[in-house]
């Protein structure tokens, strides 16, 4: 290969060296030390509280630091703090154990056979389930398939998840829908896709709407950091951005999608949160592993919403600890030992340390509330199981399937039913 | 036509306030054919606006505004940009209401002008129905003049599901039967130009028997059923014209009565050939009506190329290939 740097006064006169190709690469692969001392984490309570009717353009700084509230010490700092009662935070660390036990029991039963396939929040409770706290009645959330704790938090029937994750006889959606793609229209929890991203964009409609309709319920768009690279993401900015919409724009940045890191989704960006600035929309990153600044962070952009000022973008700064699901082995891809160097630590133990620095927790009865969670886990499983699951016991009827693909069954379906034999 | 789909948005949006209307160049301006003229200084900018350029945006919007209670009737500029928008329609409205058991529906209607004869090249001519006809949870319709534009329209918009419409733009003005070479008839001297004024419906799944025959019959919609007319008016063959008007739901027994009659069957349509709706109504005539059929089924249909420029007249299906087709139809002996 010619160096052409050294050929400027050739003919050609290209003075440059030939172009190179850039890939990025996460800064560890499996066999490495994991290391995230390159990631700046800014100390608690040193991000500050603007006014939620603050301009975008003023609120630069919050799209590249990170909101946080719990300290290393477990104490509650800064001006993001006190939105929550001791009571709230109680039932707050209770429902990220609820979900870190449901999803646990979910990945046992789906290596039991008894359902197809189930994907963990393992790292990732905090986010939505403290958002939902600052959500209220009729408000919609268009979630991915990693917000359970939506439901969770916002007291839908584990039962009722469970016979969707089992396609039984009650399961709510008829045995329609691969397992964990719920739907809980009362709970303001839109129909999970399997297609990616689409759910942003519709979410900022269903903003617009409340706001055509004079209404006073906001929406709630959910992404992860992979799938904000899907022009879908791009048209739910646009839309919210130029029709102002009433909705808080949420990515879950966990660092990984599937095997990727989420360098290839973010390129040059500083952060996710940064997108949102060159759409005139205020965006703010957040500890997603702070139950207390997600929170915080959403009752801020609720606010917003519902005072007419429009959108909001929130990065949550979080890891994927578990696999990306039951058929992923990410050991193939990243250190072993990576989500235990992840510097914001583990939600529920951060919240129950916190708990306890403020004298209305402790470690006996924290053990205590394990074991009270988990049974309630598994008397909801068991009550799911008597419906069936996916392999045995009673299931949906297999003229369900042709079902509800109109309001009305046109024809050809119904000859087809016929001809089916059922 | 233009002012019959005005009129069905009118209407619409006069009778029900859940009705809102947006896209490209849609509000201030009226929408590039006129379809949406005056509708937002009657209704406010609030039912009828201006979009960004972004067809998957405009339909997801649609879809979440649908999932809140609205029925959006938002229009995409050409039928040939729909493709940016194809992951929404096809992934999204048609599935919604199946995947959610009910809880969640997409009662929206997407407005695309489509079809050729217009020079309009490759991206302001093509006729993509067969890709949503594919697509289990979407209706298909398209009309082929202003009464049925606008009955059709207003029953989309009030249908429970997600409604994809074709508008022919070739026949926007007036009917067009392949003749290019003939003065154009505006849709004031046709019978079929008379819209009234209020609400009235032309319900989905009819059919209708444009021309009646007894020599063979013809499958057609949108600017073909014309052409099929001028076919048979040219050569003589007494053809019976059915007009589906709608793709999906289908009037099969319009069809099968039809063709059980005259024992001869051919299908003209715009769009390519391959795995072209014809090809479907192929296979349902030869499943249905196989004892009765005296000749193959016959297919008119564009060649498959993309829609070229200057070979307009040579790309559509004009009468005189449907024509030859009728001759061949007929010369067949069983």
């Amino acid at each position: 290969m010619t160096d052409k740097s050294a050929n400027a006064d050739l003919p050609d006169g290209n003075q440059y060296p030939p172009l190179k190709f850039h890939v990025p690469e996460p800064a560890v692969r499996p066999g490495g030390q994991p290391d995230f001392s390159n990631v700046p984490i800014p100390k608690a309570g040193s991000v500050r509280r603007p006014e939620v009717d603050e301009r975008a353009e003023t609120l630069r700084d919050l799209a590249f630091s990170i909101i946080r509230v719990l300290n290393r010490s477990g104490e509650a700092v800064g001006p993001w703090a006190g939105t929550l009662t001791d009571e709230e935070l109680l039932e707050g660390l209770k429902d990220m154990m609820t979900l870190r036990a449901f999803d646990a029991r979910m990945q046992m039963a789906q290596r039991q056979g008894k359902t197809s396939f189930y994907m963990q929040h393992m790292g990732e409770e905090a986010a939505s389930c403290a958002f939902r706290k600052a959500l209220l009645p009729g408000d919609m959330n268009f979630p991915t398939y990693r917000q359970a704790g939506l439901l969770i938090a916002g007291g839908y029937p584990m039962v009722d998840m469970m016979n969707q994750i089992y396609s039984n006889e009650a399961d709510p959606l008829k045995g329609r829908q691969m397992p964990i793609m719920y739907s809980a229209r009362d709970h303001g929890f839109f129909s999970i896709s399997g297609n990616l991203g689409t759910q942003f964009v519709q979410s900022v409609g269903w903003a617009m709407a409340s706001a055509i309709k004079g209404d006073d319920k906001i929406a709630a768009g959910w992404i992860g950091d992979g799938s904000t690279a899907e022009s879908d993401f791009h048209a739910a900015l646009v839309f919210a951005s130029t029709y102002r919409a009433p909705v808080i724009l949420n990515i879950v940045n966990n660092q990984w999608a599937i095997s990727t890191f989420q360098g290839i989704a973010r390129g040059g960006a500083g952060t996710f949160a940064a997108r949102g600035l060159g759409f005139g929309i205020p965006a703010l990153r957040v500890d997603g592993n702070d139950y207390l600044a997600v929170h915080a962070v959403a009752k801020w952009a609720a606010e917003r919403a519902r005072r007419n000022l429009g959108p909001t973008l929130i990065e949550y700064v979080t890891y994927r600890v578990g696999a990306h699901s039951t058929s992923d082995d990410p050991s193939a891809y990243r250190p072993k030992t990576e989500s235990e160097a992840w510097p914001l630590g583990d939600p529920v133990i951060r919240l129950k340390n916190h708990l306890i620095a403020r004298g209305v927790w402790s470690e006996e009865r924290h053990k205590q509330s394990e074991a009270e969670v988990l049974d309630a886990v598994i008397s909801a499983q068991k009550q799911a199981e008597k419906h069936g699951t996916l392999h045995s016991g009673g299931k949906p009827s297999a003229r369900d399937m042709f079902e509800g693909v109109y309001a009305e069954m046109p024809p050809h379906l119904r000859r087809q039913r016929q001809k089916a034999g059922i | 036509m233009i002012e019959a789909v005005r009129s069905a948005m009118d209407v619409s949006m006069e009778r029900d306030g859940d009705v809102v209307v947006f896209g490209e160049d849609v509000g201030y301006f009226g929408g590039v054919f006129r379809a949406t003229q005056g509708l937002q200084q009657k209704y406010g900018t609030h039912r009828c606006f201006d979009a960004p350029i972004s067809e998957s945006g405009i339909v997801g919007a649609a879809i979440g505004m649908a999932a809140y209670g609205l029925k959006p009737c938002i229009e995409v500029q050409f039928a040939d940009y729909v493709y940016p928008a194809f992951d929404q329609i096809v992934s999204e409205a048609a599935r919604i209401r199946y995947r959610s058991n009910g809880q969640f529906t997409a009662p929206i209607v997407i407005r695309m002008p489509s079809g050729g004869g217009i020079f309009g090249g490759q991206t302001h001519s093509q006729s993509p129905e067969a890709l949503f006809t594919h697509v289990s949870g979407l209706k298909v319709v398209i009309p082929s003049n202003p009464y049925d534009a606008k009955g059709l329209l207003i029953s989309s918009i009030e249908d429970p599901d997600p409604v994809i419409f074709f508008e022919p733009k070739r026949l926007y003005n007036g009917p067009f039967d392949g003749h290019h070479d003939r003065p154009i008839t505006p849709w004031s001297k046709h019978e079929l130009g008379d819209v009234p004024e209020g609400h009235f419906t032309v319900p989905l799944g009819k059919a209708v028997v444009r021309r009646e025959g007894s020599a063979l019959t013809v499958l057609a919609y949108g600017t073909m059923v014309y052409v099929a007319q001028a076919a048979a008016e040219d050569t003589g063959i007494d053809a019976e014209v059915i007009d589906l008007r709608s793709l999906v739901p289908l009037d099969l027994e319009t069809i099968t009565t039809s063709v059980k009659k005259t024992g001869r069957c051919i299908i003209v349509h715009e769009a390519t050939l391959t795995s072209g709706f014809g090809a479907e109504l192929a296979a349902l005539v030869q499943e249905q009506c196989f004892y009765h059929l005296e000749a193959p089924i016959a297919r008119v249909t564009g060649w498959d190329t993309p829609y070229p420029h200057a070979q307009e007249w040579d790309y559509f299906p004009g009468p005189a290939r449907v024509g030859q087709a009728m001759i061949e139809a007929l010369e067949e002996q069983p």
